[in-house]
């Protein structure tokens, strides 16, 4: 990688650049067979080629030159852009509840990185003060970044450090805890808290943001306020997601930890609660409770802290047609668990069958989850449910995939003892299984239905 | 002064400058970044949904905010904005990425880039321009250049170009009320290109025809859009001292020359203000140290004024009284027609502190007659002196804080002469504050689209088949010796290869096939309303058609009403209508001596004019198609009674 004088050049255009003694930031004007072209020469971002220079012409758009057709390049003078967000010491106050806020590598507030095109996260109260000051109105912030990875590289090892860290939290008395967190496996962490942080005395809460915060639409500052309220003066001592409720600007939900999933690639409005309804509404100054049911904020400072985590455990999304070796390459590989997400209510096809009863043998524990993710694994309807039954796989009723996977490996973080095992992932936590479904825990409008047009039209989406 | 008394002379005595920003839309199926269909639009009230959203601005790559992105964030501002399935997919509100460029609209604009003579680009990287006026939901426009340092060729001089972008159209606006404002997303996303001059114009009206040599130009690829809203200008304008103002959205050219004169002399007229200021305080620290004094005023207590009977009867507005030192005659000097400066204060209260008009009062209003005691009243509140000037403001609380700053900021910059803003522009040749004027500080690159390249073959793929310059055609239609009168009508319909066409296949005169289009058809186009399943390449076929029946093209003028109208009717159903009927020239020609003689017999006139205008308006309509008018009427005027009328023409 280069940086100094050439961020991000390479091939033919780090050598012409040298050639004319050009460098980044350099104000120039290049000669070349489509005309002149001046502007200042901006670094380029390291996956693009090495046939092209990148500058920022006066009226402040960027163009590419290609190094081909370029005869001269005159260095007239230099500038160095340094980015900062506005840094404003965080208006502190004695009134108001006092939240932690963990960095994990999502971006909440940022800024941009000229060779990668990517964004840089402003983290520090005094950043996030001046790039969202209704915090300072809501509560008391003090951040600590544990590490910097995005949404996908978050794994049991983090997982482990964040609930160490949120106990401490708890223990110094703070009143809440806000996690900032890529989205893509936000409902996965949330999980794995959920299992390793038990019984907290206040609200742990998850969030992250669909459109950076590089950009103006972006939902990252209202999903921080809504978080930051939640944390700070919420009576819900569960651990949470908060994100968009709608796609519009209006209020966010507030997901139990173990009913969250990501729904949509790309909308605001992604995190829904599966097979039931969310805990609350969240606005930057109100919870409005959807659910009679919660965990009160207690004045203590105790929490369960139990960071196990075993990775030798899969999720296996079942196909027609799966072969065998499927399941024998992860025995094979010594995995110890495997959830699988059967078809309809948890099935898999016959050819499987020999594999499973072989690794069930092995002291593989094996549990069934289901593609629909809503709906009750029920394995007991179909022969071919009854049959891997019999062969070891046990159903985890509605509980989703990825909490059954996330459960699992901190199940067998505590035993390898396949009866205690079983007995941790049938044991309800945090409704990770639920004893009924209600009828509106179930809602996909279909869209072109008279009466559901009416609906949409009628409320912001 | 007024534009008609203006000269040049006037012109360059206040320093008048200015450029232009054309934005013209490209004939594409699908929009820019994703594939909803372009150019179909829809009522104000056919929506399927809403959603709302807020801006936030954000640092720009260099590291700063952007001035007018402060300002819009200060307005706070719910935007609401109104989808139709139809037309508008998650793209447009910004909840997907954006998709692979639509390569129809960049081949396009490459064009247009190659006709405007521009250094084309060797990769062309989107970049985000911000817009948190919410004109766009992701609130900031994708938005790309092809080229940098044009030309075009004007009648007297050369005007250079800073380069053409590609970008998406804007959303359209609904309403703008208060705290609310609403748009519509159809036309968002619509392939768009960018020219912007140099400000190389020295008067009015080689604005517009720098303005109409451009759309000119991007008509002349038949590839964009025309009609309501498809062009639009922004214009760029100062004087000497001056700051550059851009008026924008002007979708009359025609409007153009009295919008550039208004704001010339309205800059003129901020310096003039400047200079009364500086005179009256003349020392730097006096300047410096200036401010206004304010006063919360309960409206309960001045129901005698009209204006805050509204604020009386509701208990959420409030109102403050304010004194402005020095501002004694500023208030009321002139600025634009019929406005003065305190206009300028009104205006930004409206647009910064979201505060409906009326939303003020001042010591020097023209029509107050109805109580001036509530000026004494906040003059000896604020203690204020004889040279200041008073103000009282209403509106919502929330939102009076705002108001106050907005009040001393536009004074203040009136110590400076003419803020950088963005103005709106109206009918009647006047403008209105719309927003501070953005600066480079807002582009930030869009980390969603990879850049694209642009090989030599592409650019030589269309360099081979560009349209011909608008300066050669200009040339060219003078040569074919068609009048000036049609040229821009031609022009703006780009109508030149079609013309081209007729002369060189159909050989018509060309002065003929000029004046169908510009005189006879354009009248009827003024006449008519649109007709859907019109086009002028129905006008070639059918002079094509007369060539081959051997009739005389004069009747396509009379046809030309029908071909309009009737676009679905095949020509002999049209001849029809006219009542055409084959007759040998011969034929009619032999007519003359009867209607001669029949003349006599009604009509006692000795004036041969008249004669021969009687027996014209006979024959007319038989010689219509059959033979030459003009030749007709030689004929009849050289037909003698005694000559038995075989005169051939």
């Amino acid at each position: 990688m280069n940086t100094g004088n050439f961020q991000g050049y390479k091939g033919h255009a780090l050598s012409l650049l040298q050639k004319f003694n050009a460098r980044v930031w350099g104000q120039v004007k290049i000669e070349s067979t489509r005309g002149v072209f001046s502007g200042t020469i901006l670094p380029r971002s390291e996956n693009d080629d090495d046939l092209h220079i990148v500058l920022k012409i006066s009226t402040g758009y960027n163009i590419g030159i290609n190094v081909l057709t370029i005869t001269q390049i005159e260095e007239l003078g230099y500038k160095k852009a340094h980015y900062q967000i506005p840094e404003k010491e965080f208006p502190y106050s004695d009134s108001k509840p006092n939240v932690k806020l963990f960095g994990t590598g999502g971006t909440i507030a940022s800024r941009l990185d000229y060779r990668t095109g990517a964004v840089i996260p402003a983290f520090s109260p005094g950043e996030l003060y001046g790039a969202v000051p209704e915090l300072a109105d809501i509560c008391n912030i003090t951040t600590e970044k544990l590490f910097a990875v995005f949404s996908e590289n978050m794994g049991p090892e983090e997982y482990k450090k964040l609930a160490i860290a949120i106990g401490k939290e708890i223990e110094n008395g703070i009143d809440g805890i806000i996690i900032g967190h890529g989205t893509d496996t936000l409902h996965h962490t949330a999980a794995a808290l959920t299992y390793m942080i038990q019984n907290p005395p206040i609200p742990i809460v998850l969030v992250g943001s669909q459109r950076s915060s590089d950009r103006p639409s972006s939902d990252a500052a209202l999903n921080l306020m809504h978080a930051s309220y939640t944390a700070g003066h919420s009576d819900i001592a569960e651990v949470s997601v908060c994100m968009f409720g709608p796609t519009s600007d209006e209020y966010g939900f507030l997901h139990r930890g173990t009913r969250v999933r990501k729904m949509h690639s790309s909308y605001r409005s992604t995190f829904r609660t599966i097979g039931d309804i969310p805990i609350a509404k969240v606005t930057r100054n109100s919870v409005e409770l959807l659910q009679p049911h919660y965990k009160h904020r207690r004045q203590d400072k105790k929490a369960d802290i139990l960071p196990y985590f075993d990775e030798r455990i899969s999720l296996v999304y079942y196909y027609p047609n799966m072969k065998p070796d499927i399941i024998e390459s992860l025995v094979d590989n010594g995995y110890k668990g495997i959830v699988i997400a059967g078809t309809g209510l948890g099935h898999v096809n016959k050819p499987l069958y020999p594999a499973i009863d072989k690794a069930a043998k092995q002291g593989v524990s094996i549990f069934m989850t289901v593609q629909t993710l809503w709906g009750y694994v029920h394995m007991n309807v179909y022969e071919t449910g009854r049959d891997l039954q019999a062969k070891g796989v046990v159903p985890t009723q509605n509980m989703l995939p990825e909490v059954a996977y996330i459960k699992l490996g901190w199940a067998l973080g505590q035993t390898s003892d396949m009866e205690e095992v079983r007995n941790i992932m049938l044991t309800p936590i945090n409704d990770d299984i639920t004893e009924r479904e209600p009828y509106n825990g179930y809602l996909i409008y279909q869209g072109g239905v008279p009466e559901v047009e009416e609906f949409i039209k009628k409320f912001h989406k | 002064m007024t534009r008609k008394d203006a000269t040049q002379s006037d012109y360059d005595r206040v320093g008048f400058k200015a450029g232009l920003e054309v934005h013209q839309q490209l004939k594409t199926k699908k929009k820019l970044f994703c594939n909803c269909p372009a150019g179909v639009y829809h009522k104000n009230e056919e929506y399927d949904a809403e959603i709302i959203r807020h801006m936030r601005p954000t640092l720009s790559e260099l590291g700063e905010y952007d001035g007018t992105a402060l300002m819009e964030f200060k307005t706070r501002k719910n935007i609401i904005y109104r989808i139709k399935n139809e037309t508008t997919c998650t793209y447009e509100i910004d909840d997907t990425p954006p998709f692979p460029i639509n390569r129809e609209a960049l081949n396009i604009a490459l064009e247009i880039s190659l006709l405007s003579k521009f250094n084309i680009v060797g990769e062309v990287h989107i970049t985000r321009k911000q817009y948190l006026d919410g004109s766009i939901p992701t609130g900031f426009q994708r938005t790309a250049i092809l080229g940098v340092e044009g030309e075009i060729q004007l009648k007297n001089k050369k005007i250079r170009l800073i380069q053409l972008s590609i970008e998406e159209d804007a959303c359209r606006e609904i309403s703008d009320i208060g705290h609310i404002r609403t748009y519509k997303t159809d036309r968002l996303g619509i392939p768009l290109i960018e020219t912007v001059t140099h400000p190389d114009f020295s008067n009015p009206d080689e604005v517009k025809e720098g303005a109409e040599y451009i759309r000119y130009l991007n008509r002349s690829t038949g590839k964009v859009r025309v009609g309501s809203g498809a062009g639009r200008e922004d214009v760029n304008v100062s004087c000497r001292n001056g700051s550059r103002v851009e008026i924008k959205g002007v979708s009359h050219i025609k409007l153009i020359p009295e919008l550039t004169h208004n704001e010339v002399f309205r800059q003129f007229a901020l310096l003039e203000i400047r200079d009364k200021l500086h005179k009256r305080f003349s020392r730097e620290e006096n300047r410096s140290d200036w401010g206004i004094r304010f006063q919360h005023i309960n409206p309960v207590e001045f129901p005698f004024l009209k204006q805050l009977k509204q604020a009386v009867e509701n208990q959420t507005v409030c109102a403050a009284g304010i004194n402005i030192p020095g501002f004694r005659g500023i208030l009321s000097h002139f600025t634009q027609p019929g406005q003065t400066f305190a206009n300028e204060l009104s205006d930004r209260l409206k647009v910064i502190a979201c505060i409906e008009k009326p939303n003020m009062l001042h010591s020097e209003q023209f029509d107050f007659i109805e109580n001036e005691d509530i000026f004494q009243i906040i003059s000896r509140v604020l203690s204020s002196e004889n040279d200041d000037a008073q103000l009282l403001i209403w509106g919502l609380k929330e939102d009076i804080p705002t108001a106050i700053e907005t009040i001393e900021e536009r004074c203040r910059m009136a110590f400076d002469g003419v803020p950088n803003e963005s103005r709106k522009s109206f009918m009647d040749g006047t403008t209105i504050f719309e927003r501070v004027l953005p600066g480079a500080d807002r582009m930030y690159p869009d980390t969603d689209s990879p850049p694209i390249p642009i090989e030599d073959k592409d650019i030589q793929k269309f360099k081979d088949e560009l349209p011909k310059d608008i300066h050669k055609r200009y040339t060219q239609l003078k040569k074919w010796d068609i009048p000036e009168d049609t040229h821009n009508y031609i022009l703006r319909n780009n109508l030149c290869p079609l013309l081209e066409k007729i002369i060189k296949d159909l050989d018509v005169n060309p002065k003929f096939a000029g004046t169908l289009f510009g005189h006879t058809l354009k009248h009827i186009e003024g006449q008519l309303k649109p007709s859907p399943g019109f086009e002028v390449e129905k006008v070639y076929h059918f002079l094509s058609y007369l060539n081959k029946n051997e009739l005389d093209l004069e009747i396509s003028k009379s046809a030309m009403l029908m071909i309009y109208k009737y676009p679905e009717k095949d020509f002999d159903s049209i001849l029809k209508i006219l009542k055409y009927r084959k007759i040998n020239r011969q034929n009619i020609v032999d007519k003359i001596s009867d209607l001669k003689r029949e003349f006599k017999q009604v009509h006692h006139s000795k004036n041969a004019t008249a004669q021969a205008d009687w027996i014209m308006g006979k024959l007319r309509p038989l010689a219509l198609g059959n033979m030459n008018l003009k030749a007709l009427r030689e004929a009849v005027e050289k037909t003698n009674l005694s000559s038995q009328g075989n005169i051939r023409t």
